[in-house]
């Protein structure tokens, strides 16, 4: 037997052992998904038993190393786990943006004292982070963010407003895009990190058309952020003046996040669950079904190509754009169609056939789809110049 | 199996593409036999070429002196084809009539093999009846005549059928017009009597016929595979004849792709380079986007077949409309965004537009196939 294969064997074994058999359920709710944080309370005793077990063997980020919180598994046995959680169904038993967004730049530019700290708080789930990064008057734009730190030697203080904050009303710390150089613009930003219980942070959620959403405003109002937490624990990642380079490093990690997550969801064919489910289908819309489904199987071998492109270091390192983009607006024909299918039942908002309006809420939601984690045209602007290399794009 | 090239393919498309480029040019092949009204539509000389690059029989098993290759080899060679609008008997002869004869006895193979691997033969397919792409409907009929058969009926878009060797003919021995059942493929020898070819050439400057079959008479030898059993054959024979025109597709949109972006970076209008204004950069990026996914499903579709996958029929279809939708857009933006010269024959772009219209068409349009896809599943 290969080492793999003994892996596979020995995390089959362990699996059987410590997920609870309603952890391999489908999410169904907000609150199957276990964030973790201060305040955290679990939905029941199995998302608690999942969750310790998993913290315990280092499998909430199995691939960071044992000193940080994690099992130190290689890609391959990463892998393996993956694969053998879906094939049994398991949820995942931390969601975070302390394992998506700060732990994988903590991993890049982070210092020894940095990481000991704030890794191993995201991996044993006592820490929930949020991410401040788009300003009111800065989306697409984000470089030209106004929010400001004035240096006053051993701390900032913090006055702005940051918008699309997700979770921010609930999260313990956040990190955070911060002006501390007006004359400078890519290289006068700091990427902070502080608390959100600092004197003066405060948050108000944002509804959306599609209804409550997690997003929130946040507003710094004298907000002072130190630029030590202790020896080799600074208050900001990588060095002063430039966040910017770990603010692109992140947004380069979250688009291929987007674009590799395209499995499932979003290159399925829909056409035959729609006449399941209308019945039968006007013709013209059942030809917008078939052109859909050779969109959607067609971008499936897109994301297998994609992914094993990336594993090998082949592809074009701008390509995870293209894939946002093509993947994010598909979703949103998806839900046209999906929509245009469902007809009046559909457009219920609040009923309990519609589970509370999840056809139309979804729909509306996935206008969003195109716009969050860098918009469809600012994907093409990056295709046109990184890809293309279209002149003074 | 990763869905890139292997060294081995990645050598073959190196190869490929450089002899293509060299050999198949548009200038030294398709302007070239247009400008002299060959009646044939191609070039002989190439295609000894090609057998001497081993493409001719790569399909053919080795056993039968071919190299063996698949699908996917195939629409590496394709898809420099497109790129190259390089006119050639590869798709009707080295792919569709090659899996055909696959399925032929041992007589039938000796027969007709040799000359498709040396280069010496060319032979094509006869399967539309009609101006569209409709092979669940065969009229065309060859009834019992002794010990062989008497064939009767039109086959249609007989690509370079006056120039073939050898057609096979798709025709119905029993059974009704739409029966799946009772179809039976004949390898037809060119100099069959009673067998009248209209020869028109196409919009690409490719040739086709209109064939006749006026009692043609058959023997039992002409039969590939066994009487009444012909339509596993015929559709195998288009899963793989419709991935190869998706890969020639691929090469139609990258080629007429990458010379509209270098002519982006060229033209100057408003005392700037018009691939500096976003309006074209958008489009161009959309493009990209396009023709990579066509690209991929492509592939995909090939290893499917490959691979013996009973998906490969559905994403033959899904690649044929896929990659009809992105060459498609490819050489409508080709020709827009040259502007006035896009629309001169001196003009290489237009010819990709006339290629590509003629692609789409063989073997079933993006409508077909988008068509097909809902049918297969189940809406």
């Amino acid at each position: 037997m290969s080492d793999h294969e003994a892996f596979r064997a020995e995390v089959r074994e362990w699996l059987e052992a410590n997920c609870p058999p309603e952890m391999r359920q489908p999410v169904k709710d907000e609150d199957d998904v276990y964030w973790g944080g201060r305040n955290a309370t679990f939905k029941n005793d199995a998302q608690k038993a999942w969750f310790e077990a998993c913290r315990d063997k280092g499998y909430t980020v199995a691939e960071w190393p044992e000193a940080y919180g994690g099992a130190g598994l290689t890609p391959a046995e990463g892998k393996i786990l993956r694969q053998e959680m879906s094939r049994i169904g398991a949820r995942p038993p931390l969601s975070s943006f302390g394992i998506w967004m700060l732990g994988p730049a903590l991993l890049k530019f982070g210092t020894e004292g940095q990481k000991q700290k704030f890794l191993n708080e995201i991996a044993r789930g006592e820490i929930r982070w949020c991410q401040g990064y788009s300003e009111p008057g800065s989306g697409s734009d984000l470089v030209s963010m106004q929010t400001f730190g004035e240096d006053k030697g051993d701390h900032w203080i913090v006055n702005g407003q940051k918008i699309w904050t997700s979770y921010a009303d609930e999260a313990d710390w956040i990190f955070c895009l911060v002006r501390t150089d007006k004359e400078n613009k890519y290289q006068g930003i700091t990427f902070m990190l502080f608390d959100m219980t600092s004197d003066g942070v405060s948050t108000k959620p944002i509804k959306l058309i599609s209804g409550n959403s997690p997003f929130c405003e946040t507003f710094m109002d004298d907000v002072k952020v130190p630029k030590s937490y202790g020896e080799d624990i600074p208050g900001y990642v990588g060095e002063i003046n430039r966040g910017w380079d770990v603010a692109k490093y992140l947004l380069g990690h979250e688009r291929e996040m987007i674009s590799g997550a395209g499995g499932g969801d979003r290159t399925a064919a829909i056409g035959a669950a729609m006449k399941r489910m209308s019945g039968e289908l006007d013709a013209v819309l059942r030809a917008e079904l078939a052109m859909f489904d050779v969109d959607a199987l067609a971008y499936s071998a897109m994301g297998e190509k994609f992914l094993d492109e990336m594993k090998a270091g082949k592809g074009h390192p701008a390509q995870p754009n293209m894939m946002k983009y093509v993947g994010t607006e598909l979703n949103k024909t998806r839900h046209e169609l999906m929509m245009a299918a469902g007809g009046s039942r559909a457009l219920e908002w609040e009923s309990e056939e519609t589970r509370g309006g999840k056809p139309a809420r979804n729909w509306l939601r996935t206008k969003a789809n195109s716009i969050e984690g860098g918009t469809s045209e600012v994907m093409l602007n990056v295709i046109s110049k990184r890809i293309l290399d279209l002149p003074g794009a | 199996m990763p869905l890139y090239h292997d060294d081995d393919q990645a050598m073959l498309a190196e190869t490929a593409s450089q002899f293509m480029a060299e050999e198949g040019a548009i200038a030294k092949q398709l302007r070239h036999w247009r400008d002299r009204d060959c009646k044939d539509g191609f070039g002989h000389g190439l295609w000894k070429q090609f057998a001497e690059m081993g493409f001719t029989g790569m399909l053919v098993s080795e056993d039968d002196g071919g190299l063996g290759m698949g699908s996917y080899e195939a629409g590496i060679v394709l898809e420099e084809i497109g790129r190259n609008l390089t006119p050639s008997p590869f798709l009707a002869s080295s792919v569709l009539a090659a899996t055909a004869l696959k399925h032929a006895d041992n007589n039938a193979r000796e027969r007709w093999l040799p000359g498709l691997v040396s280069g010496d033969h060319v032979y094509t397919v006869a399967i539309d009846e009609g101006a569209k792409h409709r092979p669940e409907t065969i009229k065309t009929r060859a009834e019992k005549s002794g010990n062989g058969f008497k064939l009767t009926g039109q086959k249609d878009f007989v690509l370079h059928g006056a120039s073939s060797d050898m057609l096979v003919v798709a025709a119905r021995t029993s059974g009704n017009d739409d029966d799946a059942d009772g179809i039976t493929l004949f390898a037809v020898p060119k100099d069959a009597a009673n067998m009248s070819h209209d020869a028109v050439r196409l919009v690409d400057s490719s040739m086709a016929t209109h064939t006749k079959f006026d009692g043609v008479e058959l023997d039992g030898d002409a039969v590939i595979g066994e009487v009444d059993g012909g339509r596993e054959i015929l559709n195998a024979m288009l899963t793989a004849g419709r991935i190869g025109a998706a890969a020639e597709g691929v090469g139609v949109a990258s080629g007429a792709m990458d010379m509209t972006v270098d002519y982006l970076k060229q033209r100057k209008q408003f005392g700037k380079l018009i691939g500096e204004f976003q309006a074209l950069q958008h489009r161009a990026a959309h493009l990209y986007s396009e023709v990579e996914i066509a690209r991929a499903v492509t592939m995909k579709a090939a290893q499917l077949l490959d691979g013996g996958s009973e998906k490969a029929d559905l994403m033959a279809s899904v690649a044929k409309a896929k990659v009809a939708k992105a060459a498609g857009l490819a050489v409508k933006e080709g020709v827009q965004m040259h502007g006035g010269i896009g629309m001169t024959d001196e003009y290489d772009i237009g010819l990709y537009m006339k290629r590509d219209r003629a692609l789409q068409e063989f073997l079933g349009d993006m409508y077909y196939h988008a068509g097909r896809v809902a049918d297969m599943s189940g809406y």
